[in-house]
């Protein structure tokens, strides 16, 4: 019988056992994660879950029983040491050895860590997991000083829950606006105007030079200003779990390297999610952190396991929630698109087009649903829309096809 | 917990106690109904969690949002009864809500 292993049991790892089952395999599928928990969605943990709005159980993408029923035996607080790929197994750090036929890399990112003086007090605090957040609520309570640091899209999210939580929120931004990884200036400037108004105070250009206290934070020093702080939240990116792949000897390059049905350099060997680089629908290599790309791309590690590949070419799409605003994204901004404005930001409600060639090559929505849906259509199109139809609010955007 | 039930294409009944606040969605994979596979995890980004609601049930459920709408533009096979089952919160007043599940999602 054909066995199939699975390391990390997170979204990419699940998605890849409901396509296995889903497309007809009847082999054997054992799925490992060192987590503690069964897959879970992570994107409420900044959010709903950290405002204490959301059930744990909830959290969960299956019940247990879905694992039996599915015949996929999961084993939870284990972890994957070794490749072994000439023997065809993997090594955990329990000793016990585990065979495959073929095998799937699904093993996330983990947060980047700060480095500057005093990093380790305790009260600093990163967010990638449940246990991350167990951790942050007894100190997450009203009238706390809550320093952020990183205003991207994690950090934010947290001085949202923070401020509306009665926190005392700042957030420490190295760059000159918000977001700026991920979205075009005008957004940044929204957010900014919007997370002021909620109260919570933006130190733009300003990196974090120390953390001083006694036992515990207490000082955040930044831009050679001394700020008080009972609790520090750092953001700063996340890096791809890659050493084992490394290790192994397959090619990485800040992520495991795949191709367009998610095979790495060893055709036994897949990998989906987080941990992957790959060349996106527009041939340049790019690493994702998102839901769609663990799932889009674990569905074809599924069917490459299967020997059905298929090509990848699904566009991107992203999400954040940040007080009672939807900020949903798709595709891939670049520098030198031009930039169409639909609707008024004053309004609370607009989208950021980006054409590039005249094509619709990405899409920022805020509060902005048929702008952002359509948008992926007009994407996935490669469709040539009039700037100035874009831009027509008289214009309904399932009419700009 | 009101109680809810899903109509599967054979005809095939799934009843499911979902708790209040709750999305139905949430309530069916939580109970493994099949054929609500929720891709998206109920972010209104894939439409895999499509239900049609049954006639009598249509105006007691709080009314499609902007979002919802337009997805459903765009989804498979839709009817004037078609929701996003991960749109609508379960409230007491829900008890006995019938909905039917599309033959496919994708
Ligand atoms: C706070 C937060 C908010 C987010 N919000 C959003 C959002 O709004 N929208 C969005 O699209 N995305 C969001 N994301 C990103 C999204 O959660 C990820 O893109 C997604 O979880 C990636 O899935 P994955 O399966 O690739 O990795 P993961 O979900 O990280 O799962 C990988 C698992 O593998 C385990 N693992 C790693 N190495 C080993 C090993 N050697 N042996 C065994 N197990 C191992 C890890 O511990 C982990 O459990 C958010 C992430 C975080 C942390
Ligand atoms: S779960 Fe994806 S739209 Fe409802």
């Amino acid at each position: 019988m054909t066995q199939i292993l699975i390391i990390g049991a997170g979204q990419a790892g699940l998605t890849a056992v409901q396509t296995l089952r889903g497309e007809g395999f009847d082999g054997a599928i054992t799925m490992l994660g060192d987590e503690s928990f069964a897959p879970y969605q992570r994107p409420p943990l900044s959010k709903a879950y950290l405002l204490g709005a959301f059930a744990r159980e909830r959290l969960f993408l299956k019940p247990d029983a879905f694992y039996a029923q599915a015949g996929c035996e999961l084993l939870l607080n284990a972890r994957a040491e070794a490749i072994d790929r000439a023997a065809h197994t993997v090594r955990l750090a329990d000793g016990r050895v585990l065979a495959y036929d073929k095998l799937m890399l699904a093993t996330g990112t983990r947060v980047r860590k700060l480095t500057c003086p005093g990093a380790d007090l305790p009260g600093v605090f990163y967010l990638r997991d449940i246990a991350d957040v167990d951790a942050i609520q007894p100190v997450f309570t009203a009238g706390a000083k809550l320093a952020v640091v990183g205003g991207g899209y994690i950090g934010l999210e947290v001085a949202a829950v923070g401020a509306k939580r009665g926190l005392d929120v700042t957030v420490f931004e190295a760059m000159d606006r918000l977001m700026a990884r991920a979205v075009s200036p005008a957004v940044s400037a929204f957010y900014k105007t919007e997370h002021e108004k909620a109260g919570v105070k933006l130190l733009l250009n300003t990196g974090v030079e120390a953390f001083e206290g006694a036992g515990k934070i207490e000082v955040v020093r930044a831009g050679g200003v001394r700020h008080p702080a009972d609790m520090v939240l750092v953001g700063i990116g996340v890096l791809p779990n890659d050493t084992l792949a490394r290790d192994a000897g397959l090619a990485c390059d800040d992520g495991i390297v795949v191709d367009r049905s998610a095979m790495t350099s060893d055709p036994d060997i897949f990998a989906a999610g987080d941990c992957t680089r790959h060349h996106g629908r527009e041939g340049v290599a790019i690493r994702l952190e998102c839901v769609q790309n663990a799932i889009d791309q674990a569905k074809h590690a599924a069917l490459a396991m299967l020997g059905r590949p298929q090509t990848y070419s699904e566009v991107p799409w992203f999400w954040s929630d940040q007080y009672d605003l939807k900020l949903q994204m798709a595709g891939l901004a670049r520098p030198d698109d031009t930039i169409i404005l639909r609707g008024d930001p004053v309004s609370r409600k607009f989208a950021v087009f980006h054409l590039r060639d005249g094509k619709v090559a990405a899409v920022e929505a805020v509060n902005a649903g048929p702008e952002y849906l359509m948008g992926r259509k007009l994407i996935a199109a490669n469709a040539a829309v009039p700037p100035e139809k874009l831009a027509d609010m008289s214009i309904a955007m399932k009419d700009m096809l | 917990m009101p109680r809810i039930t899903f109509i599967d294409p054979d005809e095939g009944e799934h009843v499911v106690d979902i708790p209040l606040g709750w999305s139905l969605m949430e309530g069916a994979v939580r109970n493994l109904v099949p054929g609500i596979d929720a891709d998206c995890g109920g972010a209104c980004a894939c439409a895999t969690c499509h239900v049609y609601v049954d006639p009598k049930w249509i105006a007691a459920l709080p009314p499609k949002g902007e979002m919802e709408e337009t997805m459903l533009d765009f989804a498979l096979a839709t009817a004037p009864n078609s929701r996003l089952s991960c749109q609508i919160r379960v409230t007491s007043d829900m008890e006995g809500l019938v909905l039917r599940i599309p033959v496919d999602q994708h």
